[in-house]
């Protein structure tokens, strides 16, 4: 049986936001037609990874491999869709569901070039995946939280990628709309595509998940079979700083405002 | 009437009609993927940055047009570079530049001895006195901002749309932020004749606030915003030449009040629009079993030509007034409204 190189892999990577290490030493791979779950509390470097597994933030350390080609030299991004995350998908001047989805397409039509068939099948063929076609004519800025977050996922879609990047596409979204981006979801796996999802919690995603990652303040710590959104809580991956003992009990004494850091300089916490 | 028809018979307003008409199709070409940006005041800021290009012209004798051209498109690359690194302090450093760029333009004049009147015809546009070499100038930029801005423009409503998502689909974002900067640069040059360099945002943004108060897709929003730069900068010519018999109007800030009156028109119409589409929105169906119940006595019969607002609801109309919804329900021969 041929060895096959991973889709993703990440050796020993880390990232350095603004002078200090937001990620550190991640090793990670997936495999083709995975459904991983990247999970962690806010500011655990969960989305970090995803935007420097495509690129979006340099890696201070370490190296990333997409289809077996660094992320230098990479050029295929065909074969990837990226969903980002976005309060909404409008932007300052109207623009329809059509038009935006049929921005993913950009990734395989070449320069002033006219959208050919196979682009208009794909584009409508990503409308129906997200159960958004009867909404093409309509402008992005006139749905809802939760149908523009589909039309994000569909603009992905419409580039027919084999890899997925999803960053928390659920947040703030109501629960019609998640069971509605799960069937989407399950549609992508069913047809063998690999998805890597970052997700706070998972909702009705929960079973489609095939593999779950946690991420705490920075490294992986658990990496294997799914987790309930509680167990991602467990105080195993819970935050890094809370074998400190805050002493809750006390009153606070006074409602006067703490002007603990004077000229912005705070002291050491705790 | 006639006095006007002579008046067009003069090669310098033959000169200006064509000067304004593909000034007002450039100039919303780029000003639409500014304000998709967010970016609207752009123009505004290029347009201060070119007034010390002018002066340069006017001092070293060359063409004010080419002076202002690089030094507008030099202005657009440091004000791109400084949104790019995504400063806090990003439109602070971008008023330092455009009041650099004016005071520098007034200093520049003085120091050349030229009157500052010199400088006012860029200001406020002197569409009138374009010479054949600027006419020529103008229309090869001009068409090069609109094959680009439109030959382009899959890629530019990416970028503008979602910069993270273009980038991850493989296009080189930087290169076309730069275009679109040098863009705007080149379409301010190219207004400062028919609007003046203080007006030239207000063609680039106006058009396009215009037309998207009645538009649904981009596409039609570049198209509509291009026809009625097109309308207003014409009209505006014909307006203020006709005018100029009996007071003095500046052909600049005619077009710019004609703009700005599309606007008023288009805004009303479309927030009519816009409330009829929301209230004409069906009502979600759900499976919600308490909607049998009967509202007060009706002598009122709902129908389509009640007046009352007919809004879809699953298989059947709701009549909407006074806070209620009203379905028609018949039971047992008997003919009632539920209020769901």
């Amino acid at each position: 049986m041929p060895v096959t190189s991973p889709v993703i892999e990440v050796s020993g990577a880390s990232v350095m936001i603004g002078g200090r290490p937001v990620l550190r030493a991640i090793d990670l791979q997936v495999g083709a037609g995975d459904f991983l779950a990247l999970m962690g509390a806010n500011g655990s470097g969960k989305s970090t990874l995803v935007r420097a597994m495509v690129g979006l933030r340099p890696l201070a350390g370490g190296a990333v491999s997409l289809f077996g080609t660094p992320l230098g030299d990479f050029k295929e991004w065909h074969r990837v869709g990226f969903v980002p995350q976005r309060p909404g998908a409008a932007a300052g001047v109207p623009a329809s569901v059509w038009e935006v989805v049929a921005s993913g397409r950009l990734t395989r039509r070449r320069l002033l070039r006219p959208l050919g068939r196979a682009d208009r099948a794909a584009i409508t063929d990503a409308l129906e995946v997200v159960g958004l076609a009867d909404r093409a004519q309509d402008g992005v800025a006139t749905l809802s939280g939760g149908q523009q977050q589909r039309v994000l996922i569909a603009r992905a879609l419409a580039g027919e990628p084999e890899l997925f990047f999803l960053d928390e596409p659920t947040a703030g979204v109501d629960l019609p709309n998640q069971h509605a981006l799960a069937d989407a979801l399950a549609q992508l796996r069913g047809r063998g595509a690999t998805i890597v999802l970052v997700a706070h919690e998972l909702g009705p995603l929960a079973p489609l998940v095939g593999r779950s990652v946690v991420m705490r303040d920075g490294r992986i710590v658990h990496d294997g079979r799914p987790l309930a959104d509680h167990e991602v809580h467990d105080p195993r991956f819970a935050d890094a700083h809370t074998h400190h003992h805050h002493r809750h009990d006390q009153p606070r004494g006074d409602h006067a405002p703490h002007v603990a850091a004077p000229l912005g300089l705070r002291p050491e916490e705790h | 009437m006639s006095d006007l028809i002579d008046l067009f018979q003069h090669q310098f307003m033959q000169r200006a009609l064509i000067a304004a008409v593909i000034t007002g199709l450039a100039a919303p070409a780029v000003g639409t993927y500014l304000v998709q940006r967010r970016l609207a005041l752009m123009g505004d800021g290029i347009g201060h940055v070119a007034v010390t290009g002018v002066a340069i012209g006017l001092l070293t004798g060359t063409s004010p047009t080419w002076t202002a051209v690089v030094v507008a498109i030099l202005g657009a690359i440091v004000i791109e570079l400084i949104r790019e690194r995504g400063a806090a302090g990003g439109d602070v450093a971008l008023a330092l530049l455009f009041y650099g760029g004016l005071a520098g333009g007034v200093l520049l004049t003085g120091i050349g001895g030229q009157a500052t009147a010199a400088l006012q015809g860029f200001l406020f546009g002197s569409i009138t006195t374009v010479a054949v070499a600027d006419l020529l100038a103008v229309l090869v930029l001009a068409t090069v901002i609109v094959v680009v801005g439109v030959g382009l423009a899959p890629q530019l409503f990416a970028v503008a749309q979602d910069q993270e998502f273009a980038q991850v689909a493989g296009l080189n974002v930087r290169f076309y932020n730069m275009l679109v900067a040098t863009l705007a640069a080149v379409s301010v040059t190219v207004a400062m004749r028919t609007v003046g360099l203080l007006l030239v945002s207000a063609l680039m943004v106006v058009p396009v606030a215009a037309s998207q108060q009645l538009t649904r897709s981009f596409r039609t929003t570049l198209a509509a915003a291009m026809a009625i730069g097109a309308v207003v900068s014409l009209s505006g010519v014909v307006v203020s030449a006709y005018a100029s018999f009996s007071a003095t109007v500046a052909t600049g800030p005619t077009i710019v009040i004609l703009a700005l009156a599309c606007f008023l028109v288009t805004w009303p119409v479309g927030s009519l629009m816009r409330r009829r589409r929301r209230l004409a929105e069906p009502f979600p169906v759900e499976e919600v079993d308490d909607h049998h119940v009967l509202c007060e006595q009706h002598v009122h019969e709902h129908g389509p030509e009640c007046g009352h607002l007919a809004v879809e609801h699953g298989d059947h109309v709701d009549y909407v007034h006074d806070g209620h919804r009203h379905a028609v329900h018949v039971e047992a021969g008997s003919k009632h409204y539920d209020e769901h």
